[in-house]
Formats: C-alpha cells, sequence, structure tokens
C-alpha cells in the first residue's frame, strides 16, 4: 500500500470510534440540553441554575479545586524534585508514591472513610491520645468542615500521583548541563529550581494542571463515598438528575455547564503557562 | 582558614539537610501507605471489630468481613463484569489506537495536526458525561446494560491515552531499523512483525494494563449504563447508603489489589509513555 | 552488471526543493562518493535510491532495469545506515542473516554465508552476542556484514563511520576499501567528510543546493575544481581568493602583481591557489602574518593580502612571527581562474 494512503487507513479506525461515540454523543447531548422535546431553549438551563442547590454545588466544585490543585502542585513538584537527586531507592519510592495512581476514585473515598468514619481510624487515634472519651459522628452535619477536609484529603491522597509521573517525566527531559551551568554560575538550589526547572518544566506543568483540573471538575465517587448528600458538588447534581429526578434534559444541560467550564479552565491554563516559540528543550 | 575548621559546619548543615531529606520521604510513604494499610486492617477484621471501638492498629486475620463480601448478593457477577468490561476495553483501545498511534509516529500526513486535536480533545473533555446520551442511542441498538456498551464508553476514555503512549513506544524505535529491514527484503508489513512488534510489545502490554486500570476504575459511566449487569465500581456506589461498612471496606480493597499490582508492571514504563506523549 | 543510471531525478519537499535535476551515471563495480554539506540533498538522493524515498519526477536505472516504482527490497540494493539499524533483538548472526532468511535460503546456505562474511568483517567471534554487548565499531563491522552477506549488486552507505572515533573511522576506511574492492559491487557512500570521500573514492560527486556541482576523480576535483564553491569545499584549509584585473594580453593584476591567466574578455576574475602552492620568494604577493599554528609536519600560516584573508602551508622549519610582512609567489602551473558572474573555472 502506498505511503500516501497508509496513514489514513491507520487514523481511520479511531477517527470513526471517536465520531460515533465521542462527537455524535456530544451533539445529542447538545441537542437534549438546549431543548424541550419540540423546540430550541435555555429552560433547562434555567432549571437547574435556579435549583437552590446549584450554587452550593457549584461553590463547593470550585472551592474544592481551588484548595485541591495548588497542594497537589506545590506536593507533585516536591516530591518530583526530591525523586530527581535520589539515588539508591528511587525505584521503590517512585512505586509506592504512584499507588494511587492506579486507584479508582470510590475506592479511595472508601479508604478515608475507614479513617473519617465514626468508627473509624481517627476518632481510635484521638481516643487512645485522651482527646475524646467517645466517637464523634465526624462526618455530619454539624461538622461540615472535616467533612471538607475528608474530602479534600481524599483527592489530595489520591490525584497527586498523576501529576507526580508527568512532572518526573518532564524533569527527565531536562538536560543535567543546565543545572550544572547554573551551579557553575553560582546559582543555589532553591535559585536553580526556580530558574531552571520551573521554567522548562512549563509544557509538563500546563499538561498535569490541565488534566487535574478537568478531573477535579469531574470529582463525582470520593464525594459520594464521604459526604454523600452534605456536601454537594456538579457532577453528584448531574448524576441525581439523571438518576433520582429521572430528568435527562437538565442532566445534559448541567454536563454542558461543567464542559463550559473545563474548557474555560483549560484555555486560562494553556494561556498563563504558554510556552513562547522556540524556548523549549 | 584551614579545611578542618571551614568543613565541621559544613557537614553538620549537609547532615542535618540529609535529615530532613529522608524524614521527608519516609513520610510521603506513609503518607500513601498508611491510608491503604488501615482499608487492609478493616477488611481482614470481623464485622463486628469493623464497627467497634475504639479500633485495633493491627489487623486480627479474620475473614468474616471477606467472606461477607463473597457471600453477598450480586456482588461476585460485579467483580465478573468488571474484569470483563476492563478486558474488552484494553483489547479495544490496543487494537484501535495502536495503528493510529503507529501513524503518528511515522508519517507526515495532511490533517495530522487536526488529528492531534481530536485526540487531545477527548482527553481534555469530561468523557463520563457522554454516558448519558449513550444510554439513550444503547438502548436503542440493545448494547444497554450489556458490558460491550460500556466498554465502548471507557474504551473512549481509554483511546487517548492508548494513541499518545504507543504513539512515544513506535517514536522510541529508530525508524532506521523499519528501512534497514526494507533493504533486506521486508514489506512493510514483514518489517513491522519481525522488528517492530517484538520490540514494542512489553510496551503494548503496558499501556493495554493502562487501559485496564481505566476501565476498572471508571465510576460514573459504569453507575449510568449499566443497571443489572453492574460493575464492582457501579455496585458499589449504588450500595454505599445501605450497605454495612465491612461490605464498603472489603469491596473498596478489592478495587485497590488490582490497582496496587498493575503500577506495579508498568512502573517502568509510566514515566517513558508520559515523557513523549506530552509533546 | 550493475551500472546505475539517474536521470532527471528531482525532490520536492512541500515548498523546499531538495535535489534539482540530477543526473548521474556510476559505472560497475564503481566506487562514487556523494560529498556534500549537511542538506545538500545528498542523504536523500541515495535514499531515493534505496527506495526509501520516491522522487519527485526522474528516473533510477540500475542494470539496465529501472527499478524506482519497486519497493526496497525488490531493487537487487543492500544498505548501511549511520546509526548501524543494527536490530536489538536478535543476535549478530541472526542480524547477518536476517536478509538471507528474508529471501527463505536453505539454513545451511544461511550459515555459511552468514559465517563466510563475518570472518571477513573480523566479528566470528561475535554471532552469539546481541547488539547492546556491541561497542560502536562492532555493531559498524555487522551492518556492513548484514549488507555484503545478501551479495547485493548496489551497496549503499549512508555517513557509515561518522559515528565512529577518529581513529577507528581511519581503520575502518581502509578496511571498507579493500573489502568493497574484492567483493566487486557497485558503492555509492555518503559523506561530508572529504578525506573519507578523496581516499575511498574511485569518483567523487560534489553536491551543493541539490545539485551536483562536479562528478570527477578525486584528484580531478582537487586540483581542477569546475567551480569556486568546489574549491572553497575541498581541501583542509581551502583554496585561497584574490580579485584580478585585466592587464592586457592574457596577463592579469593581482595585489599588485601580474601573472599569466587566460586570453578571456572579462572585467574582472578571481584569482585562486591552494595554500601549498605558495613559496617564500624574492618577489611575490605581500602577505601580513596574523595567527602562526605549528601542526607539526607544516606550518599553517593566516595572512591578510590586501585586506583579504589568505592561508598558507609553509615548511615547519620556517620561522614565522605574527605581525611579519612575508613575500611569497605562487607555483604558476598550480593557479586557477575563475569567472565572478557564473563562479565557473575559466581556462
Amino acid at each position: 500500500m502506498s505511503a500516501r494512503v497508509l496513514p489514513y487507513v491507520l487514523i481511520l479506525p479511531v477517527t470513526l470510534f471517536l465520531c460515533l461515540f465521542f462527537l455524535y454523543p456530544f451533539i445529542l447531548v447538545s441537542q437534549q440540553a438546549f431543548s424541550n422535546g419540540s423546540e430550541l431553549t435555555l429552560d433547562n438551563f434555567r432549571e437547574v441554575t435556579s435549583h437552590w442547590k446549584f450554587p452550593i454545588s457549584m461553590k463547593n466544585t470550585l472551592l474544592l479545586a481551588a484548595v485541591v490543585v495548588p497542594i497537589q502542585v506545590a506536593l507533585a513538584l516536591l516530591m518530583a524534585t526530591m525523586v530527581s537527586k535520589m539515588g539508591k531507592g528511587r525505584d521503590l519510592v517512585l512505586y509506592i508514591w504512584t499507588i494511587p495512581l492506579g486507584i479508582s476514585d470510590l475506592a479511595a473515598g472508601i479508604i478515608w472513610l475507614a479513617i473519617f468514619d465514626q468508627s473509624g481510624f481517627l476518632n481510635s487515634m484521638m481516643h487512645g491520645l485522651g482527646v475524646i472519651d467517645k466517637p464523634l459522628n465526624l462526618l455530619s452535619y454539624q461538622h461540615p468542615g472535616v467533612v471538607f477536609l475528608a474530602i479534600a484529603l481524599a483527592e489530595i491522597w489520591r490525584a497527586t500521583a498523576i501529576m507526580l509521573v508527568i512532572l518526573v517525566a518532564g524533569i527527565g527531559l531536562i538536560p543535567k548541563e543546565y543545572y550544572e551551568a547554573a551551579e557553575v554560575f553560582g546559582a543555589s538550589p532553591w535559585k536553580r529550581f526556580l530558574r531552571i526547572t520551573l521554567p522548562l518544566l512549563r509544557p509538563s506543568l500546563q499538561t498535569a494542571l490541565v488534566l487535574r483540573v478537568i478531573l477535579a471538575f469531574e470529582i463525582f465517587a470520593v464525594v459520594a463515598a464521604l459526604g454523600g448528600t452534605l456536601f454537594p458538588v456538579l457532577m453528584g447534581e448531574t448524576y441525581a438528575y439523571q438518576f433520582d429526578l429521572l430528568n435527562s434534559r437538565a442532566a445534559a444541560a448541567m454536563a454542558l455547564i461543567i464542559l463550559g467550564i473545563s474548557i474555560g479552565f483549560t484555555l486560562i491554563i494553556l494561556r498563563v503557562l504558554r510556552v513562547p516559540k522556540g524556548a523549549s528543550i | 582558614m584551614t579545611d578542618a575548621v571551614a568543613s565541621a559546619p559544613g557537614a553538620d548543615t549537609r547532615k542535618s539537610a540529609r535529615f530532613l531529606y529522608v524524614s521527608a520521604v519516609v513520610f510521603l510513604c506513609a503518607w500513601v501507605l498508611v491510608p491503604i494499610y488501615f482499608l487492609l486492617i478493616n477488611t481482614l477484621s470481623s464485622p463486628e471489630t469493623v464497627t467497634s471501638f475504639p479500633k485495633p492498629f493491627l489487623p486480627e486475620f479474620d475473614m468474616g468481613s471477606l467472606t461477607f463480601f463473597a457471600g453477598f448478593a450480586g456482588i461476585l457477577t460485579a467483580l465478573k463484569n468488571s474484569v470483563v468490561v476492563a478486558g474488552m476495553t484494553m483489547v479495544m483501545s490496543i487494537v484501535i489506537g495502536a495503528p493510529a498511534g503507529y501513524a503518528l509516529s511515522r508519517f507526515e500526513f495532511r490533517g495530522k495536526g487536526l488529528f492531534r486535536l481530536l485526540i487531545l480533545l477527548t482527553r481534555a473533555f469530561p468523557l463520563p458525561l457522554l454516558a448519558l446520551p449513550l444510554a439513550v442511542l444503547f438502548i436503542r441498538t440493545g448494547l444497554d446494560d450489556t458490558a460491550f456498551g460500556l466498554a465502548i464508553v471507557h474504551t473512549t476514555l481509554a483511546i487517548p491515552f492508548a494513541v499518545l503512549i504507543t504513539f512515544s513506544l513506535f517514536s522510541g524505535i529508530p525508524i532506521e531499523l523499519e528501512e534497514a529491514a526494507w533493504t533486506l527484503g521486508c514489506t512493510r508489513l514483514t518489517a513491522f512483525t519481525k522488528v517492530v512488534l517484538p520490540l514494542i510489545l512489553p510496551g503494548i502490554a503496558a499501556s493495554a494494563i493502562f487501559a485496564f486500570v481505566i476501565s476498572w476504575n471508571e465510576v460514573f459511566a459504569a453507575a449510568v449504563l449499566t443497571i443489572e449487569n453492574r460493575t464492582l465500581t457501579a455496585f458499589l456506589l449504588q450500595n454505599l447508603d445501605t450497605s454495612p461498612l465491612h461490605l464498603k471496606f472489603a469491596g473498596g480493597f478489592i478495587l485497590v489489589v488490582p490497582a496496587l499490582i498493575f503500577i506495579f508492571a508498568v512502573r517502568k514504563y509510566l514515566f517513558a509513555m508520559w515523557g513523549i506523549a506530552n509533546r | 552488471m550493475a551500472e546505475i543510471q539517474i536521470k532527471n531525478v528531482a525532490k520536492i519537499f512541500g515548498a523546499y526543493q531538495a535535489l534539482h535535476d540530477i543526473n548521474l551515471t556510476i559505472a560497475d563495480q564503481e566506487f562514487m562518493v556523494l560529498l556534500g554539506a549537511s542538506g545538500c540533498g545528498k542523504s536523500t538522493l541515495l535514499r531515493i535510491i534505496a527506495g526509501l524515498e520516491t522522487a519527485t519526477t526522474g528516473e533510477v536505472w540500475i542494470g539496465g532495469r529501472r527499478i524506482d516504482h519497486l519497493s526496497p527490497k525488490d531493487r537487487g540494493i543492500a544498505m548501511v545506515f549511520q546509526n548501524y539499524a543494527v536490530f536489538p533483538h536478535l543476535t549478530v548472526f541472526e542480524n547477518i542473516g536476517f536478509g538471507l532468511r528474508m529471501q527463505k535460503l536453505p539454513n545451511d546456505e544461511v550459515t555459511r554465508r552468514v559465517e563466510k562474511t563475518a570472518t571477513l568483517m573480523h566479528i566470528e567471534q561475535l554471532l552469539k552476542r546481541y547488539s547492546g554487548e556491541l561497542s560502536g565499531g562492532q555493531r559498524q563491522r555487522v551492518a556492513v556484514a548484514r549488507a555484503l552477506a545478501m551479495e547485493p549488486d548496489v551497496i549503499l552507505m549512508d555517513e557509515p563511520l561518522s559515528n565512529l572515533d577518529a581513529l577507528l573511522r581511519m581503520e575502518m576506511r581502509a578496511e571498507l576499501k579493500g573489502v568493497l574492492a574484492d567483493s566487486k559491487t557497485t558503492a555509492i557512500y555518503v559523506t561530508h567528510d572529504q578525506v573519507e570521500a578523496m581516499s575511498m573514492a574511485d569518483r567523487i560527486s560534489v553536491m551543493h543546493q541539490g545539485k551536483i556541482i562536479q562528478a570527477a576523480a578525486p584528484i580531478e576535483v582537487y586540483r581542477n575544481p569546475s567551480a569556486e564553491f568546489v574549491a572553497s569545499f575541498i581541501g583542509n584549509p581551502p583554496m585561497n581568493f584574490l580579485p584580478a584585473r585585466p592587464a592586457g594580453a592574457g596577463r592579469w593584476t593581482v595585489a599588485g602583481q601580474t601573472f599569466d591567466g587566460p586570453q578571456a574578455d572579462r572585467a574582472a576574475l578571481q584569482f585562486a591557489i591552494r595554500p601549498e602552492d605558495m613559496q617564500p620568494a624574492e618577489q611575490g604577493l605581500t602577505a601580513l602574518a596574523k595567527v602562526v599554528e605549528p601542526l607539526g609536519a607544516h606550518l599553517l600560516v593566516t595572512c591578510e593580502v590586501e585586506g583579504k584573508l589568505f592561508r598558507v602551508i609553509l615548511d615547519s622549519d620556517m620561522k614565522v612571527r605574527p605581525g611579519e610582512t612575508l613575500t611569497l609567489a605562487p607555483q604558476p602551473d598550480r593557479i586557477r581562474w575563475f569567472d565572478p558572474e557564473t563562479t565557473l573555472a575559466v581556462a
């Protein structure tokens, strides 16, 4: 087969598959969101946004992302730099640190439930230290702060690994000579991190952030396992519209709102962290 | 100043910096491992101990929770469904994705930029949301509530990764190896099977495992698209409010175990995969 | 018989023309070197002959058979790559035998030919190894053996020695020349290294910006460059150039001196001379020495003649200091003349 046709033959399966199961359903979901069965309308959006839970779930989702993502970036950067100069035991440490990568959000929620539950390990520890004498029901409406903390911790615990992997791979691409040159010119380790690692890591940071932020707006199962209805989030409301209220048009409208927010933030990240042409490694 | 005087305080700060570094590494390892250990304790404790207070910090190696889990109605079917769906996802995403990865790494063709954009767009999209319209579509085509239907959605989820990972794997094989094979009497196909495939196979296996994990862990689409044939994640999610604690913990543990094994199996490729896939 | 004919071959990549209307005939058993700087199109031309690249226009013939529409495997060629392309998942034996196995030769024939070529390349003790266990030089030998084992009509080599260190390169150069002469195959060899080209080639094709500027025997290319580009590309250091004005009756004035030159009706010419063809004399060009580099066998002196860069190679016993003024005379029969407008040689 000629080299002119072959690449198209090779990408045909993916293209067909994505058109059928990605673009087509995307069109369907948009249609559904903008229709009431007969005509174009914004009613579905009006309906979901005027619901009393919408502002809360929007606030919760954004707040969670605003708290979790920066901590994850900092933590992943710290871990990645720590690993980069590690000699012996690097493989073991990296393996341990990347374990959460394979753990689903649901399992992560359950794991942190074992800690924050009324009969959980946090209560047991506080009891052992004599702080409390009977277990507290931490994940209840009396302790909204603790619910938030538990969800945030579970998210940080679970999803820092994906950033770590992307950043470690990115640091691996930075030639060692740059650091040696900077060291010769008298840059301290902190300055080297600030002036060399961070700028050259920008493409990886970009990828990691986009991926993480999008996933942060999709947060669902961790919340379901830890907070249930105590902490409404956008994706959970979408699920509720579809299943509990059997209103798929409203669910579609919610889906588009989540999508809109994701795209908006993706564009912002791409813009802020853009790499000048020719300035990459 | 002599060396001895100069080196004494320097060695001291170096020692304390070293101590700080090692303890940070240990702490971060514990941060990952201890919560999993807690889950292990709960899983290997009797149902009574799981709900008792205060908790022991050592497992009592009681199989009560796990036996209860295994005996709970529908859970073994759910486990089987999870494996079947993840297996299908694994095969489909590689079979469909790898040729595209090869095309991206070996050819310059018109529309390549557009194609890459489509792939990246898929990756940057809250895909589980598409389960909603697909649910309707699947009812019409009879794919609703089937392992295959769900596997299709999970494949959409796994395909951008499969394409980008195989792209970087193929890019790691110098084109000269293939060209050498052509000049030595191979066709494009035999050069691929005799030279590229043997070299790429471990990497393909790693990306297949990655696809498996993506499907195994997916909750939202699974919960939306299956009713009778729940996967394990969907089953646990559906029963979160009603199921006893020890069932949740045992279920969570069963979800985590393959993850531990799979991440171990693909650890070598994890970083290589992302290195080039970022470009 | 494997004469290669390249007829009107051109190659265009998008908006970039890599090759312009190439015509070249390479005789049976000839060792042809394509020489040029990177990006001159030499590798593209080789890859078109190999079938790894398709020419935009033109034809390629080998042994009287048009082959430009055939796939690489059907062209009767073998190729040695710059990075060797030794298959990492196969042993040295299986690497050398790879092409023979593709031809479905019987086992004992494969073994016989692999062992023969391995002995020829002095790697018979490495047959069970994998490429990861070989040094660069050994990998190079495997790559050559793999090509020779095919007993091809034509062997194509793309910078095969450029990844070796200097000493090994010199050793392999001589060895490769001998082996290829014995094998009686036609060879095309791409390099940017003029020493390699001079020492190995029967004929050199000097390429520049997608064109063959001169195709001739090495000494001819060196002594009688057909264009300014060849004169300034071949030789280390290259030829010196000075502007010349007509002084009438075939005489030309260069830096205040007059020399015999072509009877050409032109307002100006370029006077050219190789650095080693200048000698100290009573009368000649006045040169101001700037940098003096003793190179052991001789002395390289970088001078200025009327403000123009001018290099000479002198005997290493001569004492020259920077700032000194030298009087140098060219060896008359080694002077060459070029037309500044066409940049071509003028006889």
